[in-house]
C-alpha cells in the first residue's frame, strides 16, 4: 500500500534535509534507504518506489542498490534484530555455540523472526569488537563477552519487554526502526549516554599508566612552531592529545619549525 | 629508549568525557588546527612526508605522498574521505577510537582538508555500529558549534563541511574505490585504476581517502613535529600504532605502541596465552594477512619485517588461536566470509571463493584428499594477482598459509573421517 499523505509529508521533509547535505543528490540514496527502512521496518516496494522517484531513477536501479547491502531487509524485521558474530574469531570463542543455541531456543532459523514479531535472528560478520568476543549485536548495539546463557537471557528479556542495555551504548536500547533512523542521519539525543570505552579498550592504557610508560615529549614545545600557532601554553604538557603531563617537557629544547625540516 | 607502550590516540580514553569537545581539549586537543591553519598547505604535506606516516588501514602507503598526488590549481573541487568502514575480520581499533575520541579524528579531518584544499569531507562509517555513528555526529556538531568546522574557520577564511555517512553492510566498501562508488549512491563495486582517486575519485574529482587511524594521527604530528613522530618506530616504519589483541589471550584489548614491537612482548603485556594452553597460529593484521605461528613470536611488527616473514602488517589485528583450534575450521570460516563478501564483479574472486568453500567443507568433514589441497592451491594461484581488487588476494592468504604450516592437519581430517578437534574446548566458556 503506498504511503499515506501524512507519512509522505514526514518522509519528504526528512529526505529534503538528507539530500541537502550532499554535493550531489544521489549520494543520499543509502541514507534515504535507511530512512524508508525506519518507516516500515524494512525496505518495501513502496520504499523503493519512493526513493526512485526522489532521484529520477528506475525502481530496478534502486533495487540493484538495495540488494547489494546486507543491512537493508526486504522482509519485515521484528522490533529487535539480534546478530550473532560467527566470523572465525568469535565463532571459535563461542559464537557458533551461541548461534546454535539461540536458533534452538527461539525455534527460528537464520534470518527468521519469532512468531511474536519481536526478534529476528541472524548470523553476522566481524563487527570490529574482537577483543570482546564472543559478540552479539542487537539493533547494531554492542553486547560484549556473551555466553549461551547470557544470550538466551538477552532474547528472553527482549521478547518479554524487559529493559536491556548494551555493554557499550546508551542505557535505552533503540528499536530497529529507531536505529534505522539514526543511520539515515538523525540524532536520538543519546550520543553522550553510555561509557566512553569498554574495559578491553583500556587495558593497554592502564598498563602504561601503571608502569609510567608514555609517548616521548616533543622537543620543540617552545620553538618557532608554537609561536606560529600561538599555542605556547602547551609547554609543560605531553604530546597533544595525550592528556598526560611530562616532567621532561618542563625543559624543552627549541627545535626546527614544523614543515621546514628535512628528514 | 622509547617506552614499551606509548599511548597517544588512546591516552584520554579513560576519561569519562573523552568523546566530548571539552574532554578532548583538556587533554591538549584542538591545538594542532590553529597551528596548521597558520602554515602553507604545501608545508603541511611536506611535514606529513617527513614524518613518514604510513597508511594505518593495512596497505601502508605513505600518507603525505598520497596527499601530494592531488593536482593543485586544477579548478575542480577536492574531497577528503575517511575510510571508517572497519570490517576486516580481527580488526577492532578504529571503532573504539571513534567511540572514545571522535574529536581527534575530526581535528585530523580539518587539518587534512586544509592541506589538500578540500571544502567537503566525508566520514564513511560502517552502519553496523550505531553508537559510533551517534558519537561521530555529536563530535562533528560540537566542532561546528566551536567554530572548528563550517565557514571561515577560526577567522582564516577556510571553509569546511564534514558529513558523517553511514554504510549499509558490505565488506567490499572498505576497499577505497568501492567505498567511493558506494558514497556516490551505487552498488559498492571497485573501480579500475588508474585513474587513482587522487586524480579521479569521488564524483571524478581529486580525492584523498585515508583510514581513521591515519587521519587521527595527523594532529599529533602537527602539534609535536614530524621529527617527534619519525623518532618512534623502526627505520622504515615510523611512529606508533594501535595493536589489537583478541582470541585466546589472557587479557585481550588495545595496546598502543611504537611499530616494531613483537608478539612476544605484546603477549607478555597481555598475560600470555590463556592459562594451560599454547600459541598455535595468529594473524598479524586481520584475516587477509597470511597466518603466522609460534616460530614468528620475535618478528618485529613493522611493515618490512612482517613482509620478510611471509605475511603483512595489515591493520595490526592480532587474532590469537591456541592448540585447541582447528585450523581447517578457521580457514573455512574465513573463506565463507570472502565468498559472501565477494562483490561478484570479477570472475576469479566470485567463482574462486565459491569453489574454495566447497573444497574446504569437504576437507573439514574428512572427505577431502591430498589432491584437494593441490586444487585449492591451484585456485589460489588463479586468484592472487588476477582479481580486480585486494579482496581476492586477501581470500587466498589464510588458505595458502594454512596449508603451508598445517598440511598434516588437513590430512588428519581425512584419516579420522572428520574434524579431530572439539569445538567446545576452544570457547571462552569452556563448552559443555
Amino acid at each position: 500500500m503506498p504511503f499515506s499523505d501524512d507519512v509522505l509529508a514526514r518522509l519528504d521533509a526528512d529526505a529534503a534535509q538528507i539530500i541537502a547535505r550532499y554535493p550531489r543528490p544521489r549520494s543520499a540514496l543509502l541514507p534515504l534507504l535507511h530512512l524508508v527502512q525506519s518507516e516500515e521496518g524494512y525496505v518495501s516496494e513502496d520504499g523503493i518506489a519512493y526513493c526512485a522517484e526522489k532521484f529520477g531513477l528506475t525502481e530496478a536501479e534502486v533495487t540493484a542498490v538495495v540488494s547489494f547491502y546486507t543491512m537493508y531487509k526486504r522482509r519485515p524485521v521484528g522490533d529487535y534484530h539480534v546478530g550473532v558474530c560467527t566470523n572465525t574469531l568469535c565463532a571459535i570463542m563461542g559464537g557458533d555455540q551461541i548461534f546454535a543455541e539461540l536458533k534452538d531456543h527461539l525455534g527460528v532459523g537464520n534470518d527468521e523472526t519469532t512468531p511474536d514479531g519481536k526478534v529476528q535472528l541472524e548470523h553476522v560478520e566481524c563487527n570490529a569488537a574482537c577483543d570482546y568476543a564472543p559478540v552479539v549485536m542487537v539493533n547494531w548495539e554492542f553486547f560484549d563477552n556473551q555466553t549461551p546463557e547470557s544470550a538466551r537471557q538477552l532474547v528472553d528479556d527482549l521478547r518479554a519487554g524487559n529493559q536491556v542495555s548494551p555493554t557499550r551504548g546508551p542505557a535505552r536500547l533503540a528499536t530497529w526502526r529507531e536505529a534505522s533512523r539514526i543511520l539515515a542521519g538523525f540524532g536520538d539525543g543519546q550520543a553522550t549516554d553510555g561509557p566512553q570505552a569498554g574495559p578491553a579498550s583500556l587495558v593497554g592504557l592502564e598498563l602504561a599508566k601503571e608502569h609510567g610508560w608514555r609517548a616521548p615529549a616533543p622537543e620543540h614545545l617552545s620553538g618557532e612552531a608554537d609561536r606560529l600557532a600561538g599555542a605556547g601554553s602547551s609547554a609543560g604538557s605531553g604530546p597533544a592529545g595525550s592528556g598526560v603531563s611530562h616532567a621532561d617537557a618542563a625543559n624543552p629544547r627549541p627545535g626546527p619549525s614544523l614543515g621546514k625540516e628535512s628528514s | 629508549m622509547t617506552d614499551t607502550l606509548t599511548p597517544v590516540l588512546t591516552a584520554g580514553w579513560d576519561q569519562p568525557d573523552s568523546f566530548t569537545l571539552d574532554g578532548y581539549k583538556r587533554g591538549g586537543g584542538w591545538q594542532a588546527l590553529p597551528k596548521a591553519l597558520a602554515m602553507e598547505p604545501d608545508d603541511l604535506i611536506t611535514a606529513l612526508k617527513n614524518a613518514n606516516l604510513r597508511g594505518r588501514g593495512g596497505a601502508g602507503f605513505p600518507t603525505g605522498v598520497k596527499w601530494s598526488f592531488l593536482p593543485q590549481g586544477d579548478g575542480k573541487p577536492h574531497y577528503l574521505v575517511v575510510n571508517a568502514d572497519e570490517s576486516e575480520p580481527g580488526t577492532c581499533k578504529d571503532i573504539p577510537l571513534m567511540m572514545a575520541n571522535p574529536q581527534v579524528l575530526v581535528e585530523g579531518v580539518a587539518i587534512t582538508a586544509f592541506a589538500i584544499r578540500a571544502k567537503h569531507a566525508f566520514i564513511y562509517v560502517r552502519g553496523e555500529v550505531l553508537h559510533v555513528v551517534r558519537r561521530l555526529r555529536h563530535a562533528v556538531e560540537e566542532a561546528y558549534a566551536a567554530g572548528y568546522l563550517g565557514q571561515d574557520i577560526l577567522g582564516t577564511g577556510f571553509d569546511l563541511d564534514v558529513i558523517v555517512h553511514a554504510g549499509a553492510g558490505a565488506y567490499i566498501c572498505g576497499e577505497e574505490s568501492a567505498l567511493l562508488t558506494s558514497l556516490e549512491g551505487f552498488r559498492g563495486l571497485p573501480r579500475l585504476r588508474p585513474p587513482f582517486p587522487a586524480v579521479a575519485g569521488l564524483y571524478a574529482c581529486p580525492t584523498v581517502i585515508n583510514n581513521v587511524e591515519s587521519i587521527a594521527s595527523v594532529p599529533s604530528i602537527v602539534a609535536n613535529g614530524a621529527d617527534w613522530f619519525a623518532g618512534l618506530g623502526t627505520d622504515k616504519s615510523k611512529g606508533y600504532g594501535i595493536f589489537s589483541l583478541s582470541g585466546h589471550v589472557t587479557t585481550p584489548g588495545q595496546y598502543e605502541a611504537p611499530l616494531g614491537i613483537t608478539l612476544r612482548e605484546l603477549l607478555d603485556l597481555a598475560g600470555g596465552i590463556r592459562a594451560g594452553h599454547r600459541l598455535k597460529f595468529w594473524t598479524p593484521g586481520g584475516s587477509s594477512t597470511p597466518l603466522l605461528t609460534d616460530q614468528h613470536l620475535d618478528v618485529p611488527l613493522d611493515f618490512e619485517s612482517v613482509a620478510a616473514a611471509g605475511s603483512m602488517l595489515g591493520t595490526r589485528a592480532l587474532q590469537i588461536f591456541d592448540e585447541t583450534t582447528c585450523v581447517v575450521r578457521a580457514v573455512l570460516r574465513w573463506t565463507e566470509f570472502y565468498e559472501h563478501e565477494s562483490c561478484g564483479k570479477c570472475t576469479p574472486c566470485r567463482e574462486g571463493t565459491f569453489w574454495m568453500v566447497k573444497v574446504l567443507e569437504r576437507l573439514e568433514h574428512g572427505r577431502g584428499t591430498e589432491e584437494d589441497l593441490e586444487k585449492l592451491l591451484d585456485i589460489c594461484d588463479n586468484i592472487l594477482g588476477r582479481a580486480f581488487c585486494a579482496l581476492g588476494d586477501g581470500a587466498v592468504s589464510p588458505i595458502v598459509s594454512g596449508i603451508q604450516y598445517f598440511r598434516d592437519e588437513f590430512m588428519q581430517h581425512q584419516k579420522e573421517g572428520g574434524c579431530p578437534f572439539d569445538p567446545a574446548a576452544s570457547t571462552l566458556f569452556g563448552g559443555r
